[in-house]
């Protein structure tokens, strides 16, 4: 693919009303929709129309004058941006006066821009440059020696872009990139008239200000005036690839420009049907890690955890561990030996781990990091409405009237999802949040939640049956969508149960904090405000109770009959670019791809024919369960792909101890990661640049991974796994990705229709994909539940054992912020340390007072699981009793302080609430002490000419 | 105890009404401040009330208590409304101003006040824009649209919430009308806003007045307390301006009341069908709003019979620079440029010849007294490459320096430039950065700079490029052409108009920018 600049159409598409206008442009009749402007209507037709000011992704705003036309019948001459087509309207857009006019602007705007267009970054990549040769201006006859906006210093503030403003046009892109797309409102023009210019927040550096980083407006600059550091550094790029986002799962698709074999930039797509066109300071920045110093290259191994690694082949590598495998099967039975596929590899790699293991090591020992995030969604959407995932795709939000968000927390977590939502309340959806913490969207600029239910950590399903009580007592559940839809005996019985006294507001407000009458007033919006739709996070599933949670909600969704159409649903934002694709790939240690249990005759026959071996019917063991057999030792040697279970999983030390207990731990990473601390082989990962394959996002989106450049490692992922079971004997030929998803697709009837060439094509599907849905199916459950009828499930609340107490009196609750994701292997290796360069532990200023802590001292966090030291921040964004921090870095290591509990029904740990005590402290605690010792003393490696 | 009546309003007050007031009261006068009756040559005015009639004395000082009230002072002026400055006007607007108690409801209501929006009020909303209509109105901010169709675009907008809106932001220099009335009749603008609302099922109102206005903001709030009850349902309020010249254009000050920076929105969407916080609006000024009563009361034909042309009904002209009785002067349209400057305002205060009057405020054209025969007329105005704007006339006499005229034109623009659209942000600046070089290139006639590094462009210029041609030929084309890419590339008028005053006076006064006088002048 070579470089081709996106085309720009100048303003967005019209609103739909169904209705055409026809129209003259320059001489040719074109019938369009009506609303359309006059700028993009001659786009669409092939005539250029000179602009600056105006680009297809936010409204038209009139202010560069360069698309001046002239309309028959119209004085004056009418900016073609802001003016719609009209029905007979005749235009003409290349005159001669038309011309006098655009190149009269043009020389203002070059009277008071430097002239190095030599030497300027965005020199063949500037549309200034571009419209000064297309209105054909030669000569600025006004001089250079009178006002000017030139010479004024650069703030080079932000780690990933420049802003000069002696380039600056004061076009307002910038700005209102960042209202419209972004919904920050951090940039402004500052001043009037001619000293008019872009200043972030009030007049702050770009990183002190309010800015997020997202990049839409160095995307919007139509100049070098905002502009990647990168292409200061590199040049223009030369080519550009399409590919997905390795960060969270709403999976942005971007185009990664490239100069020869070097990254230049990561520019949002515009056809990206999950991210149209935006981005976050993730996805757009924070991908210097793939080239970090930190990337382990060459395979290594050791015999013991106390050893330095020794840089080997790949060839001995890849033996040894087969070998290694074999023989502790040899030595303690096939099902002693387990692995743990990767949420942040690609589908077919993801597919080819859980095939060797099942194929290859003969047991179900499978699971992935789905365990530690969002098992329950897949057992609760399963159990009521028959399918592991959300009900909707991205854009259905811009249809919701109602938007209920629990536990989750997009403008940090899903940025980009996150914007598209508060681009809907600013039109006037309303907003009912459910969370401890005031999460920014409970009041951000121009947005503000109708509702917000502050709940006491761990008491998700009071809350939520509270609300079916309004919903049911006060009879505003939609009877016919239940009586036609969902099984009304069971709707009866939940109806029942949630309408007892017991569960009414004014009962559990004791218990949950919520106050009654807002609990009443947020049930009753959520009912009769319109298309209401629920989107949640880990502040739902990671909880003692986190499937009863799932299930409450579907309940809710159910009854109000907020199910199967644009605008409503039930929508699991999903933490890891492709954790919904490891999930359907069959990790799960008693599911085949597509969620078919490993019980089941048929679907093991068609594996079993497919794979030529006889596959265990039993289902294997979890990630807890396995760790649990290594301290029991059963199990001996875990095959980990892309995860880092040390520092992510609860209870730190309890993983430890698993680990340690193992024969053989191999790791397969980009990074000396913390659990590669007790690992025996380490093989080189690759990142999402170097290979092919495919993501699914959260809205079931499968689309395509594109290589960009060659793995610095030598091999992607897939072949890495291939030469591991070819070593264990399984003779797998797979030449390219495509032909895994070709098996994917054979032996997954949802995924049947899922091919690369029709990914190619249409960019991308959304499962299930086949014939019953050729297209795919962004909304699911629209005729019918795919189980057949929705099922109401009674969901008691049960309070969780973890409770506060004398000892441990604040409840400690995680989660993640912007600027980092997950564990941070990632990012934490780019300057977005620069915004968040430490965990930081979250306390009211009540708590914090009576403890006579000050903002930024050092603080012991404990629990009964363990103990570490990080710095306070106090706000008053958490209530008072409840405490925060993010589990970033490993030198915090919040899971120290997590507990073993988890969810009743899947084992997902509750991360959300654990009993903790905080006091002043002098330095890290003896844990971190010892860990950062080990971590030390493990990561010393060996050289390979040295060994030699 | 004698009564007498004293201007109240800001420009008396500067004259000195307060301290003329005091020494009144101190005397045991009964004092009732009115408006200003609109003539600034005899304030401070003082009328005492005696058996026959208001007898005005003017311009009194504090001193003069014992004279004025003794009947002895030089500056007896008799009836004041019997002077010619005001038997010659048709006061249809301004018919009460100067006159009552401008926050007394019993003086509004004993002068004709509510009869008008009785007749509205009892009235289809269809039926008062059909009158309004049938009078002619149109708008008297500057742009002259048809009143009565804009109110019929906001009438038949979909839509629960319509708002009506009053442009008070007078931010034209030598212009006082909106100030006056506000001041001095309050009660007449709140009955036309409330017609307004009638007519097109509005029921709320601002009204935004510039900052430089504390009396009539002050003034106004009070009226609007004072009226509440009289015009409920429908509610009033004052917005008060931050000093920003172009948030008295329409949208920008749509925005400025919305909270948002004041700059000018691309229309369409007209603020007609999509104003005001997105909603249906009214927006008109002060003195097309304080119209309405008249037409309404006294029927549309007795507004319509008076005009000329297409501009029906009066205009309350404001005379003011260098000329003798600087004041409002309201009159029916059609009475010459040269009836306004010579036989009303009697000339300059210096004595010395007429030069030039500018007319429609800073944004206005100049003209030479060769075309004082011009009637005041919007279309006539248009064919002779000007404007009637608010209808503010300023007076120049024969030292003004029409370049520095210009410089200053494109000077005011670039200080008051919201900045948004680029022939205004970047061409006001070049454009007095033009002037300058001409005025400093005209100095050292008869030496004519041309093209391509001469001497003189290098002295002058030093730093310019050698290609850059500082002639006075060339440096005049360039400013004809950026008046050309502001006046037909401008977001707003106010960049679109600022070539109005430039032009006006390249064209009728060139020897002010070292070119021959023209033919015409030089033929008589």
């Amino acid at each position: 693919m070579g470089f081709t600049r996106e085309t720009d159409h100048g303003t967005p598409p019209a609103i739909a009303t169904g209705n055409n206008v026809t129209l003259t442009i320059d001489g040719e009749q074109v019938t369009l929709p009506e609303g359309t402007s006059i700028m993009r209507a001659a786009s669409l037709t092939g005539t250029a129309i000179p602009k600056l000011c105006a680009t297809d992704n936010i409204e038209s705003f009139g202010s560069c004058r360069l698309c001046l036309v002239e309309v028959e019948g119209r004085n004056g001459y009418p900016a073609s941006c802001t003016t719609p087509i009209a029905e007979g309207m005749v235009v003409r857009t290349q005159t001669g006066r038309l011309k006098q006019l655009r190149r009269g602007v043009m020389e203002l705007y070059i009277s008071d821009h430097p002239l190095d267009c030599l030497t300027c970054a965005a020199n063949g990549d500037c549309e200034l440059q571009d419209q000064a040769g297309a209105v054909g201006l030669r000569d600025v006859r006004y001089g250079y020696d009178g006002a000017t906006n030139m010479g004024q210093a650069k703030d080079q503030s932000n780690p990933y872009f420049d802003f000069d403003p002696s380039k600056c046009i004061v076009c307002s892109r910038c700005v209102r990139a960042c209202d419209e797309v972004q919904g920050t409102f951090a940039l402004t023009i500052e001043g009037m008239g001619f000293g008019s210019k872009v200043a972030a927040s009030q007049d702050d550096a770009f990183l002190s200000s309010e800015c997020v980083s997202c990049g839409a407006c160095v995307q919007a600059c139509p100049t070098a005036s905002l502009i990647e550091k990168k292409v200061v550094e590199t040049g223009t790029p030369d080519r550009a690839v399409v590919t997905t986002c390795a960060y969270c799962g709403v999976g942005c698709t971007f185009r990664a420009e490239m100069r020869g074999e070097e990254l230049v930039r990561m520019v949002p797509w515009k056809d990206g049907k999950a991210n149209r066109g935006h981005s976050c300071v993730k996805g757009r920045f924070a991908w210097g890690y793939a080239q970090h110093q930190d990337r382990i290259l060459n395979p290594m191994i050791r015999a013991s955890v106390t050893e330095p690694w020794r840089e080997v082949s790949w060839g001995e590598a890849i033996a040894h561990t087969a070998s290694e495998f074999r023989r502790i099967q040899a030595q303690y039975g096939t099902r002693a030996v387990g692995g743990i596929t990767s949420s942040r590899c690609t589908n077919e790699e993801t597919f080819l781990v859980q095939k060797l293991i099942r194929q290859g090591f003969g047991n179900n020992n499978v699971d992935t990091c789905a365990r530690v995030c969002h098992s329950p969604t897949g057992y609760g959407l399963k159990t009521t409405f028959g399918t592991s995932a959300g009900t909707q795709d991205f854009d259905s939000v811009m249809h919701a009237d109602v938007i209920l968000v629990i536990g989750a927390n997009p403008t940090d977590a899903h940025p980009v999802f996150g914007s598209r939502m508060k681009k809907r309340l600013r039109q006037g959806a309303k907003l009912i949040v459910v969370d401890p913490r005031q999460i920014d969207l409970v009041k951000s600029p121009h947005v503000e939640a109708e509702h917000h239910l502050p709940l006491r950590p761990g008491t998700n399903v009071a809350v939520l049956t509270a609300m079916a009580h309004v919903v049911v007592t006060e009879k505003l559940y939609d009877d016919a969508f239940i009586r036609t839809r969902c099984d009304w005996d069971e709707f009866q019985d939940w109806g029942d149960f949630v309408s007892e006294p017991a569960r009414s507001p004014e009962a559990i407000e004791p218990l949950t904090g919520v106050p009654a009458a807002d609990l009443r007033a947020a049930a009753r919006l959520y009912a009769t405000g319109g298309n209401a739709a629920i989107y949640y996070g880990l502040g739902v599933t990671e909880h003692s109770q986190g499937s009863s949670t799932v299930m409450a909600i579907a309940n809710l969704a159910m009854a109000t009959g907020n199910i199967g159409r644009e605008g409503v649903g039930v929508n699991p934002l999903r933490g890891q670019n492709n954790v919904q694709g490891a999930c359907d790939m069959g990790s799960f240690p008693h599911e085949f791809s597509g969620y078919r249990h490993v019980s089941d005759t048929a679907t093991r026959e068609m594996f079993e024919s497919a794979w030529g071996v006889t596959l265990d019917h039993e289902p294997g063991l979890r990630i807890p369960n396995m760790l649990d057999a290594a301290t029991d030792g059963t199990f001996k040697a875990l095959f980990i792909q892309g995860e880092d279970i040390l520092q992510s999983d609860p209870n730190t030390h309890h993983v430890a101890a698993g680990l340690a207990a193992m024969e053989c731990v191999v790791v397969q990473d980009l990074f000396l990661n913390e659990t590669a601390n007790y690992g025996h082989v380490f093989l080189p990962g690759s990142t999402f640049l170097e290979k092919d394959g495919t993501f699914t996002n959260a809205e079931r989106r499968i689309q395509r991974v594109r290589r960009v450049m060659a793995p610095l490692n030598g091999h992607a992922d897939w072949e890495i796994v291939q030469l591991v079971a070819n070593a264990m004997g399984l003779g797998w030929s797979y030449a390219h990705p495509s032909e895994i998803m070709d098996e994917i697709a054979a032996l997954t009837p949802t995924f049947a229709g899922v091919h690369y060439d029709r990914l190619d094509a249409e960019g991308s599907l959304q499962w299930p994909a086949n014939d019953a849905a050729p297209d795919g199916t962004p909304t699911m459950h629209i005729d019918g539940f795919v189980r057949g009828k929705g099922k109401f499930v009674v969901t008691d609340y049960v309070p969780t054992d973890e409770k506060t107490g004398p000892r441990f009196p604040l409840l400690l609750t995680t989660g993640r912020i912007l600027s980092h994701y997950n564990v941070g292997a990632q990012t934490r290796r780019t300057a977005n340390t620069a915004w968040h360069p430490e965990d930081r532990l979250e306390i009211h200023p009540t708590d914090a007072e009576n403890r006579g802590i000050k903002d930024g001292d050092w603080v012991s966090l404990r629990s009964r699981a363990g103990e570490t030291t990080l710095r306070a921040l106090i706000t008053e964004r958490v209530a008072p009793g409840v405490v925060y921090t993010t589990f970033h870095h490993p030198d915090t290591q919040a899971n120290v302080i997590t507990t073993d509990y988890s969810d009743w029904a899947t084992n997902c740990p509750e991360y959300k609430v654990t009993a903790v005590q905080v006091g002043l402290s002098n330095g890290p605690s003896d844990w971190q002490e010892d860990y950062a010792d080990h971590a030390r003393r493990s990561r010393r490696i060996v050289p390979v000419e040295a060994a030699e | 105890m004698t009564r007498v009546f004293i201007s109240r309003d800001m420009a008396s007050v500067a004259l000195g009404a307060d301290d003329v007031a005091r020494a009144f009261a101190g005397a045991g006068c009964d004092i009732v401040r009115t408006g200003s009756r609109g003539l600034f040559s005899i304030e401070p005015l003082v009328e005492v009330e005696t058996t026959d009639g208001r007898v005005g004395y003017g311009p009194v000082t504090p001193g003069d208590v014992a004279a004025v009230l003794g009947g002895t002072h030089p500056n007896r002026l008799g009836d004041i409304a019997a002077l010619p400055f005001f038997t010659a006007q048709q006061r249809f607007t301004f018919a009460r101003c100067g006159i009552v108690d401008p926050l007394s409801l019993a003086d509004y209501a004993a002068h004709r006040g509510w009869i008008g929006l009785e007749i509205a009020h009892a009235a289809e909303p269809q039926a008062v824009v059909d009158t309004v209509k049938a009078s002619g109105l149109r708008g008297r901010g500057g742009a002259g649209f048809p009143t009565g169709i804009k109110w019929q675009t906001v009438l038949d907008a979909p839509g629960g919430t319509k708002y009506i809106v009053c442009n008070a932001d007078e931010g034209d220099s030598g212009t006082f009308a909106d100030r006056l009335l506000m001041e001095g009749d309050p009660f007449c603008l709140i009955e036309g806003m409330a017609i307004a609302a009638h007519a097109v099922g509005a029921s709320h109102g601002y009204i935004y007045i510039r900052s430089e206005y504390p009396f009539a903001i002050a003034t106004m709030r009070e009226a609007i307390a004072l009226s509440a009850g009289r015009i409920a349902p429908f509610t009033l309020e004052v917005r008060a301006g931050a000093g920003a010249y172009v948030c008295g254009e329409e949208t920008a000050l749509l925005d400025s009341i919305e909270g948002k920076r004041g700059q000018v929105r691309a229309k369409p969407p007209l603020p007609a069908l999509a104003g005001l916080f997105g909603k249906p609006t009214v927006i008109n000024n002060v003195l097309s709003l304080a119209a309405v009563p008249f037409i309404l009361a006294e029927g549309a034909d007795a507004y319509a019979n008076v005009g000329f042309g297409r501009s029906r009904g009066t205009m309350p002209v404001q005379l003011a620079g260098n000329v003798k009785h600087g004041g409002l002067f309201e009159v029916g349209f059609g009475i010459t440029l040269g009836e306004l400057v010579n036989d009303i305002g009697g000339g300059t205060t210096s004595g010395r010849p007429v030069r030039a009057v500018q007319v429609g405020g800073p944004l206005g054209a100049y003209f030479p007294p060769s075309m004082f025969d011009l009637p005041f007329d919007y279309e006539a105005f248009t064919q002779a490459g000007g404007l009637i704007g608010h209808a503010g006339i300023t007076v120049f006499d024969d030292s003004v320096d029409m370049a520095h005229m210009a410089r200053f034109a494109m000077e005011f623009c670039a200080v008051e430039s919201c900045g948004k659209c680029t022939p205004c942000r970047i061409g006001s600046t070049r454009g007095v950065e033009i002037v300058d070089r001409i005025i400093a290139a005209r100095e050292i006639e008869p030496v004519r700079a041309t093209a391509n590094g001469d001497t003189l462009g290098k002295a002058l210029y030093s730093r310019a490029p050698d290609r850059i041609d500082v002639s006075l030929e060339a440096q005049t084309v360039l400013l004809r052409d950026l008046c050309d890419t502001m006046k037909f590339g401008s977001l707003c008028a106010l960049g679109g108009f600022t070539p109005y005053p430039v032009l006006s006076a390249l064209d009728h006064f060139p020897e002010d920018f070292g070119a021959p006088a023209p033919a015409l002048e030089a033929a008589e």
